[in-house]
């Protein structure tokens, strides 16, 4: 009987049976792996957030939140805006050069649409904690007030640029935005209505 | 045992011999238990297996009366487990058998592995028992992280956000990956639910196949035991090992002492310290999960706490996650890092015993200044015994070799 086996025959059927099973199995995989992404619902609750400004006192931060995630409006004073200039040597990106941490108006020295209003990410780049808006300058190690990480010690400053020698490897993000008025921010879109 | 066998002919032989005809009831039986020869001086350090087991026992049963009433939705999840707590009959019993279960889970098991460390039970031939048990342990890691968000509560939250932001440390995928896992842009009530999933049928699931095939192989190779001696080397006319004793009625009646004792302490602290001084339950997590604030001290659990302090000695994202994840990975590796030809520290030299005693302490420094805040002196700390813990690992083909060992007996010998 085994010499009337066609053994090339029987070999080419076994590898085409287990390519094409195979490929169907994967192929099944991907409805699977695609439920897990953001479903419709959630990608629509990610829709922009207008946030008034205009109650904010210099100074100041809310918090609020867009697509799930915590962000920092600060109405920065003109004192706070001239300590950004002073701590520049002790960034790992005083000039805003990682592309993906901003929308392109925000690469400036103040990271942001109007020097006056900071608009942020409240995730800390590392583990995405919420780091702590801590704006008085310091009696330790000459802080300069800004942003401080309780959960691994990363220090941010006033316009959520990154200082050396922290675990995270990089500035704060900004989310896009755009002024609707004077007093009125949108978050999540940089052009259009809401 | 032949007992079964010399029954055929009465009423319950024949019943069996109808079974074990379309089943190996019998066969399986006495391969397994009542003919398995294990080494008769096994010591104290060998309980931790079988007390794994009733650890993972007391955690399904008690798994599967918690999702009678727990609700895994962000809206209802905090509320439904004060709803176990307070107004379910004997609930907050159920669940603090389970809180309590998770950090014994974790005891026994380390002391498990430690006891492999001790007697090199993850020699040859063991070295697949000793990576399924690997497995199990990284398993068993999933299972504890997925169960800790389940609460909703403000540690649930912030220690889930840091352990799925790793995941984003990984170069190209990394953003892409967090969102996958999360579902969302954010933890939100979809990552809860699917993290539910996770909890209690994917892991549990996962669990169950492997701790089944760490049995098999185990009972392929036989037990190590105390000396690092190979007992079927010397059998007696019988075929059965001199040195060994059946698993049943032998080592199972020992073994019911151990539970015995297991059980006292565990429900000592189910009963009397359910929290454990927020070791085991974390007081940040008795407030309700809020997206607007992280704690002012975040720490995991303990027994994640060793790793977790490698992952913060290192003042660089991905180098950190490298470091932790090689921290977990390490020991899958020790069958072929240890090059000592003697399995038991009773037979090795000065220099494996100095070297494990180091990881000892390094292991449970690290435990410690986990828990501490990420500052100064500790941060210092974690970087000494750090290293200390990875050259443990990575000196070892070293160290091992040059280490003088002392003649191995023929047969088991009993100390003291």
């Amino acid at each position: 009987m085994t010499d009337d086996v066609d053994r090339n025959r029987r070999h080419f059927l076994t590898v085409a049976t287990a390519v094409t099973g195979g490929a169907g199995l994967i192929a099944a995989t991907i409805p699977f792996v695609a439920s897990m992404k953001p479903s419709a619902r959630a990608q629509a609750l990610g829709a922009p957030v207008e946030v008034p400004v205009g109650m904010l006192e210099p100074g100041e931060m809310i918090r609020v939140m867009w697509r799930g995630k915590l962000v920092y409006v600060v109405r920065r004073t003109e004192e706070m805006l001239s300590r950004l200039a002073s701590v520049t040597e002790h960034l790992r990106d005083p000039d805003s050069e990682v592309v993906e941490q901003q929308p392109e108006f925000a690469v400036n020295e103040y990271r942001s649409l109007k020097p006056e209003y900071l608009v942020l990410e409240g995730s800390c780049t590392h583990l995405g904690c919420a780091p702590l808006p801590e704006f008085q300058v310091g009696p330790a190690d000459d802080w300069q007030g800004g942003f401080f990480c309780p959960c691994h010690g990363s220090r941010f400053d006033l316009a959520g640029r990154v200082y050396k020698s922290v675990p995270a490897p990089t500035n704060l993000r900004v989310p896009p935005y755009r002024f609707l008025r004077e007093d009125l921010i949108m978050i999540g879109a940089e052009s259009g209505a809401a | 045992m032949a007992r079964v066998e010399s029954e055929v002919g009465t009423r319950s032989g024949a019943f069996m011999k109808w079974i074990d005809d379309r089943f190996p009831f019998t066969e399986t039986m006495k391969y397994h238990i009542t003919e398995y020869y294990a080494s008769k001086n096994f010591n104290w350090w060998y309980i931790f297996g079988v007390l794994a087991m009733v650890v993972l026992v007391i955690q399904i049963l008690t798994g599967i009366f918690l999702t009678m009433n727990y609700k895994p939705s962000a809206t209802e999840a905090f509320a439904s487990v004060e709803y176990i707590m307070r107004d379910v009959q004997w609930g907050w019993l159920i669940r603090y058998m389970h809180s309590t279960g998770a950090s014994f889970f974790f005891i026994v098991v380390y002391l498990h592995m430690f006891r492999a460390m001790l007697y090199g039970s993850y020699q040859k031939p063991r070295e697949l028992i000793w990576i399924i048990g690997m497995l199990i342990f990284f398993a068993l890691f999933a299972e504890a992280f997925a169960g800790y968000l389940l609460p909703w509560g403000q540690m649930s939250y912030w220690g889930a956000q840091v352990i799925i932001s790793l995941a984003g440390a990984i170069p190209f995928v990394g953003d892409a990956l967090v969102e996958w896992i999360r579902g969302d842009y954010a933890i939100s009530d979809i990552t809860l639910n699917r993290f539910f999933a996770f909890h209690v049928i994917l892991i549990p699931l996962a669990l169950a196949g492997l701790v089944f095939l760490h049995i098999v192989a185990l009972h392929h190779v036989g037990s190590n035991n105390p000396d690092g001696v190979d007992i079927k080397k010397k059998k007696g006319p019988d075929g059965v090992p001199l040195d060994g004793v059946a698993f049943h009625p032998y080592h199972t009646t020992k073994d019911l002492v151990g539970i015995a004792v297991f059980l006292m302490l565990f429900t000592g602290v189910v009963f009397f310290a359910p929290d454990m001084g927020g070791f085991f339950l974390e007081h940040a997590n008795f407030e309700p999960a809020n997206m607007m604030a992280t704690p002012e001290h975040i720490a995991p659990v303990w027994y994640f706490t060793p790793f977790y302090a490698i992952l913060r000695a290192v003042p660089d994202k991905l180098w950190g996650a490298i470091l932790m994840a090689g921290s977990v990975l390490l020991p899958a590796f020790l069958p072929w890092l240890d090059r000592s030809r003697v399995k038991s520290i009773r037979y090795r030299g000065w220099i494996y015993k100095m070297a494990l005693m180091l990881f000892a302490i390094s292991f449970v420094t690290l435990g410690w200044l986990g828990l501490q805040p990420a500052e100064g002196i500790y941060v210092m700390m974690a970087r000494v015994f750090s290293v200390i813990y990875f050259a443990f690992f990575l000196l070892m083909p070293y160290y091992t070799t040059i280490d003088k060992t002392k003649p191995v007996p023929d047969r088991v010998v009993y100390h003291g």
